[in-house]
């Protein structure tokens, strides 16, 4: 191999360039989002389904609810507990969860997830 | 051992039947398969809504106010967030209005009454019982709900290819050329108007949906509550399927017509003229 010290060497210090960004995080866990809850939705303190369910799967529900409501006209969603629900983002979830920046946004961002539900639905006006 | 001649003759000869012949040589060997495997859309069951439009009385509405009257298109757009984009190019349209001659072409007639020539007339989704738009859709984001025939659009679906638009013979589809919330403020000043109704996104299709969501809470469609309120009672909603119902009674009471008739698509928007 003609130069091959240089080769070796170029190599390194790319491969080392490459992985920098991993050297640089290492160790430095990115801090967990923490939500905060809307007094409405504490005072209701169960959401629709039980809070495992609804942190892991709330896309599964909406994604569900958003198909039956528009294409097979069902409007109410009875919960595992029987309670009836109206079935809308807009009307229903952002009651409560009036408070975007610090709720729906934080875990969306932490996770880097970019749902284009607000393209359409309107957000509630949050108080600064 | 290679294909011999005769062989190879037989081989092309069944390619040209089933390659070239297509549905012919199909309908041959299946027959009725083909057509089988592409179904309309479903028939209305239960319910079928329609409008009796009674333009005699929409036109003495107009007469008594000085530019018109705007009453149920005003109340449409701010129930669905419709917003005014100042551009007849990028006008989204639910309900709107057009000289008799745009909306009724196949009844042409030089010695018109002055009554109803040039005048406007409502125009709306037609709610076709037979809807072209539905046919074309490549992924069945506008459909035709069985329960009671209105055409809705899932808007979660359209691709925004326009294919609907060019197969609508009434004009009833508008493509959202820009972000609704981008409309120009100063014709917008209040939008969104209506914070319990979604927007549309820049990029898809949308149109009158009979206001499926007042429909569901008992009420009727806004505009016929707003025609109702100013005391104009011009439109009326209600099922073509019960035969004692308001609709039918007018329908037998007046003499009616419908756009574009000839073209098979029944629509459910009924005109007294």
């Amino acid at each position: 191999m003609y130069d091959g010290g240089k080769i070796i060497i170029g190599l390194i210090i790319g491969l080392g360039l490459f992985l920098s960004p991993f050297f640089y995080n290492a160790g430095k866990a990115a801090k967990a989002p923490d939500p905060e809850l809307t007094e409405k939705a504490k005072e209701a303190k169960k959401c629709v389904e039980p809070l495992t369910y609804m942190r892991e799967s709330h896309f599964t529900l909406l994604d569900e609810w958003r198909h039956t409501l528009v294409r097979d006209g069902e409007r109410y969603y009875t919960a595992s507990d029987g309670k009836k629900f109206y079935k809308s983002l807009q009307v229903t979830c952002l009651d409560c969860h009036s408070n975007y920046s610090k709720f729906c946004e934080l875990c969306h961002n932490y996770v880097d997830v970019d749902p284009y539900c607000w393209d359409c639905h309107i957000l509630p006006e949050e108080k600064k | 051992m290679g294909v011999d001649r005769r062989e190879f003759l037989k081989i092309t000869g069944y390619a040209a039947l089933f390659g070239l012949g297509g549905k012919a040589a199909i309908d041959i060997f299946a027959p009725g398969e083909l057509e089988a495997a592409m179904p309309g859309p479903a028939l209305t069951e239960g319910k079928r809504w329609a409008m009796v439009i009674d333009i005699r009385k929409c036109l003495e509405q107009q007469a008594k106010e000085k530019d018109g009257c705007d009453a149920c298109m005003e109340a449409c757009h701010v129930v669905h967030n419709v917003p005014d984009w100042g551009n007849e190019k990028h006008a989204v349209k639910w309900i709107w209005q057009e000289p008799y001659e745009h909306a009724f072409p196949n009844q042409p007639n030089p010695f018109m009454t002055e009554s109803v020539r040039h005048q406007p007339v409502i125009l709306l989704c037609n709610h076709c019982f037979n809807p072209p738009c539905v046919r074309v859709c490549p992924t069945k984001a506008t459909f035709k709900r069985e329960s009671d025939g209105i055409v809705m659009m899932d808007m979660h679906r359209c691709i925004g290819c326009r294919f609907c638009m060019a197969a609508c013979p009434y004009g009833s589809r508008s493509f959202n050329w820009g972000d609704p919330r981008k409309a120009p403020k100063d014709l917008n000043p209040e939008y969104p108007t209506n914070r319990e109704y979604p927007e549309r996104s820049k990029g898809v299709v949308e149109k009158c949906n009979f206001c499926a969501e007042l429909i569901a809470k008992g009420e009727l469609p806004a505009c016929v509550q707003e025609c109702d309120k100013i005391g104009a009672h011009a439109l009326t909603f209600g099922d073509l399927n019960d035969p004692e119902s308001n609709v039918r009674t007018l329908l037998q009471e007046h003499y009616t017509i419908r756009r574009k008739p000839e073209l098979g698509t029944e629509p459910n928007i009924f005109y007294i003229i």
